[in-house]
């Protein structure tokens, strides 16, 4: 089974060790901004909000590429950009409704999550576990059991 | 590597930009931020040049751990001659900036001169601009970065700048980044503002790399293993700084009133627990908890207003969340002034970080204010109509604003509370040393703080030494010189590094060692590091000294050497400085008069 990318947005301090973690792994130096998750924050600060690709089952980036260079790793259902064929026409960052595909000005290819090869090492750095690596249908579960607790509970009181 | 090794030096007089190399041999001796930063700043002025004029340098630096996996490793410190001082100031500040500046490139920038008209310095990677500001000045610094972001059509710029208090030379003003973090102590944003430089904003993208990568994320792992399970970490992540002052109540070490008390009735209001009560409307101050750069730890507090409050019931462009209260601030404007409503106390923290003040120095200059005002010195008539009366939120809460701006008596407050207590004829209430304001720990229950305030090199201050542990254990002025010395070399050597403080309560000189030596080249042993730790603080030395500093100022008000402390564990106690500065003096290596003495200079290669 593949695994996905789960972000809880409440726990991410903004520390940005995974930019750094993502930055190293991609490029060996540690570059924010060449990483492929990124955190962004509102209202000064008060929310820190981890983005990154969710990897769409249905990809607009895949099927936007007029050269193919975004393939389906079969391994870990990662959407994954091969620089050799990119031409750096940047359609699949229009076609991307969430703006989590981006043009790297060194390599004059596109960048996007790779899930490191299932081993995403944004999720290894971050200390809070706001990015977690976890199963792909699990996503959600979470959460509903902990509204689902809360409901039941006598003492819960809105 | 580590090192960017690159060296910006901007010339605010003709606007003249160039880049240099950074000199290594320097880098090897005072490994980088602090240490070499100062080192620079010898080389660059003649020291006795007055801190508010063109002469004096302005240095921005960065260590070799800045921007790298290590955990914590934002930072960024401001060297410069301090206004409040004149002595060398060093501060340093997390938050994104410093590690947004190692990433465009370059270690330290040196600013000089004096822009005829106001200007910003505009850097993305190599590209490095000196920018007319225009409509700029006279912006708080919350529009400056939002101002900078717009016009540069960059979301992902970083700023430092100041406000309105720099500009108009606040002797305390500050340099804020990223809203609410601050280079704070000893008046670094009063030197940019006398050079009319507004804001620094910095894109970076071309990264840090170290000198043995796999060692280095390896050790990186091990020692963030020990920052994760200790205790004091947690106790940061959890409750923040101010914790500390239900200890300091419980110790009878918490400056009250200006130094009067040593204990404050209404600390359980604005500690740690009181940020989090629920007022009747359901109101309650503290929101989360944000790292700066890098950091494991994430003591950074953030908070909101009541909306219903008094500060800004009519004022919606308040009605936000921003930075909450740690120790210092809560300290400063909480027992020293005698103020225990958490509310009117985020509201002064909001105009400090809005305008760029530090909050010690406001706090324990409001202090003295109040202190004349109830012996009659100064009256209504002084201080616009406003009863500055110990205990008064209304008053502290006008006060930071009327500071913050530069109106009415805030111009008087935005002297420093040394330059205020002399103008009215009471020096003695001045509660600092070397003109900085002391911080929330009193040198009478806290013996090795107090001859670490009298002997740190930027004026009093808690951040530059560590004798915690044994002023706890032992209330007299024994034994103090030695821990002393030691941590200010041990905290001189991790500044240098460009992490924080805070991880200290986990790791020690070996991982420093560790982290150091796999990101840089050459052997980095643990006593070398130490020794660069001692070379900084004798050069910081060496400068004040130069600047016409003497023994004379290594000293305490009299408050806290001739009046006890009136309650709490060190009642009927001094601080018995008197005792611990020879032996301090002796463990140094320096003459009976605070001079390093020939011999030490020699040991530690200092020309």
């Amino acid at each position: 089974m593949h695994k996905s990318l789960l972000i809880d947005p409440a726990k991410c301090t903004s520390c940005l060790q995974c930019e750094m973690a993502c930055s190293y792994e991609h490029t060996g130096a540690f570059n924010p901004a060449r990483s492929r998750i990124k955190i962004y924050e509102f209202e000064h600060g008060r929310y820190a909000i981890p983005f990154t690709c969710t990897q769409c089952a249905e990809a607009w980036c895949l099927h936007a590429c007029p050269v193919e260079a975004i393939t389906i790793n079969a391994e870990t259902g990662a959407k994954d950009v091969h620089a050799d064929l990119c031409v750096g026409c940047k359609v699949c960052t229009i076609a991307c409704p969430f703006g989590a595909v981006n043009y790297d000005k060194q390599t004059k290819t596109v960048v996007k999550c790779d899930l490191c090869g299932g081993d995403p090492k944004c999720a290894e750095a971050c200390p809070t576990d706001a990015i977690t690596y976890v199963d792909e249908d699990w996503t959600g579960y979470d959460r509903m059991q902990y509204y689902a607790e809360r409901t039941h509970l006598p003492s819960f009181s809105g | 590597m580590g090192w960017q090794r690159k060296v910006l030096r901007i010339n605010l007089t003709n606007g003249e930009v160039k880049e240099e190399p950074l000199n290594m041999e320097w880098a090897f001796q005072y490994i980088g931020e602090r240490g070499l930063a100062s080192k620079y700043l010898m080389e660059n002025m003649d020291p006795k040049t007055d801190a508010m004029s063109p002469e004096n340098v302005l240095i921005f630096a960065t260590g070799p751990l800045t921007g790298t996996m290590a955990s914590t490793s934002g930072r960024y410190a401001v060297i410069t001659k301090g206004p409040l001082t004149n002595a060398i100031a060093c501060s340093n500040s997390g938050g994104k900036f410093g590690a947004e500046l190692k990433y465009a490139g370059y270690d330290l920038l040196i600013l000089e001169g004096k822009a005829p008209e106001p200007v910003y310095l505009h850097i993305l990677d190599d590209s490095a601009e000196v920018l007319p500001a225009g409509e700029l000045w006279g912006k708080t610094v919350w529009d400056t970065e939002a101002w900078l972001k717009s016009t540069h059509q960059n979301p992902h710029l970083k700023v430092a700048s100041i406000g309105v208090a720099g500009e108009r030379g606040v002797r305390y003003a500050c340099i804020v980044n990223d809203l609410h973090r601050a280079a704070g102590r000893s008046g670094v944003g009063a030197v940019m503002g006398s050079k009319n430089l507004k804001a620094i904003a910095v894109r970076g993208t071309r990264g840090v790399t170290v000198d043995d990568p796999d060692r280095f994320m390896q050790v990186v792992k091990e020692v963030n293993e020990l920052l994760v399970n200790d205790a004091g970490r947690k106790g940061l992540t959890t409750h923040g700084t101010n914790a500390m002052m239900s200890s300091m109540q419980e110790f009878g070490g918490l400056p009250t009133r200006n130094f009067q008390e040593v204990q404050f009735e209404g600390y359980y209001k604005i500690n740690h627990r009181g940020v989090r009560a629920k007022k009747r409307n359901g109101h309650v101050n503290y929101i989360t908890n944000k790292a700066c750069f890098g950091c494991t730890i994430a003591c950074g507090r953030i908070a909101h207003i009541d909306k219903e409050h008094f500060t800004i019931i009519n004022r919606k462009e308040y009605w936000h969340a921003s930075g909450g209260l740690e120790y210092e601030t809560a300290y400063a404007f909480g027992p020293v002034v005698g103020v225990d409503d958490v509310d009117a106390l985020t509201f002064a923290n909001y105009m400090m970080n809005e305008h760029g003040m530090d909050p010690i120095s406001f706090g324990v200059t409001l202090a003295a204010a109040m202190e004349l005002y109830e012996m009659g010195v100064i009256t209504g008539e002084d201080t616009d109509g406003v009863s500055l009366n110990f205990g008064n939120a209304e008053a502290l809460a006008v006060m930071s604003e009327k500071t913050g701006k530069y109106e009415g008596f805030g111009q008087v407050l935005g002297l420093g509370s040394k330059r205020m207590c002399e103008k009215y004829g009471h020096p003695e209430l001045f509660m600092g040393v070397k003109g900085q304001e002391f911080a929330g720990y009193d040198a009478r229950a806290l013996q090795g703080m107090g001859l670490g305030y009298a002997t740190s090199n930027r004026g009093a201050c808690h951040l530059k030494h560590d004798t915690f542990e044994v002023d706890m254990d032992d209330q007299s002025g024994n034994g103090k010189a030695k821990p002393c010395k030691e941590s200010q070399d041990f905290v001189a050597m991790l500044d240098s590094t460009g992490l924080c403080l805070f991880p200290a309560s986990a790791w020690g000189a070996p991982q420093y060692q560790q982290m150091l030596d796999a990101a840089c080249e050459g052997d980095w042993s643990e006593d070398r590091i130490l020794e660069c730790g001692e070379r900084t603080w004798t050069l910081e030395r060496q400068f004040n000294m130069a600047a016409g500093l003497t023994a004379a100022d290594d000293t305490l008000p009299p408050r806290l050497l001739n009046d006890p402390a009136p309650s709490g564990t060190a009642k009927g106690k001094v601080c018995e400085l008197g005792r611990m500065i020879p032996e301090y003096y002796a463990e140094r290596g320096w003459s009976s008069d605070g001079v390093p003495t020939p011999e030490t200079l020699a040991r530690l290669g200092i020309t």
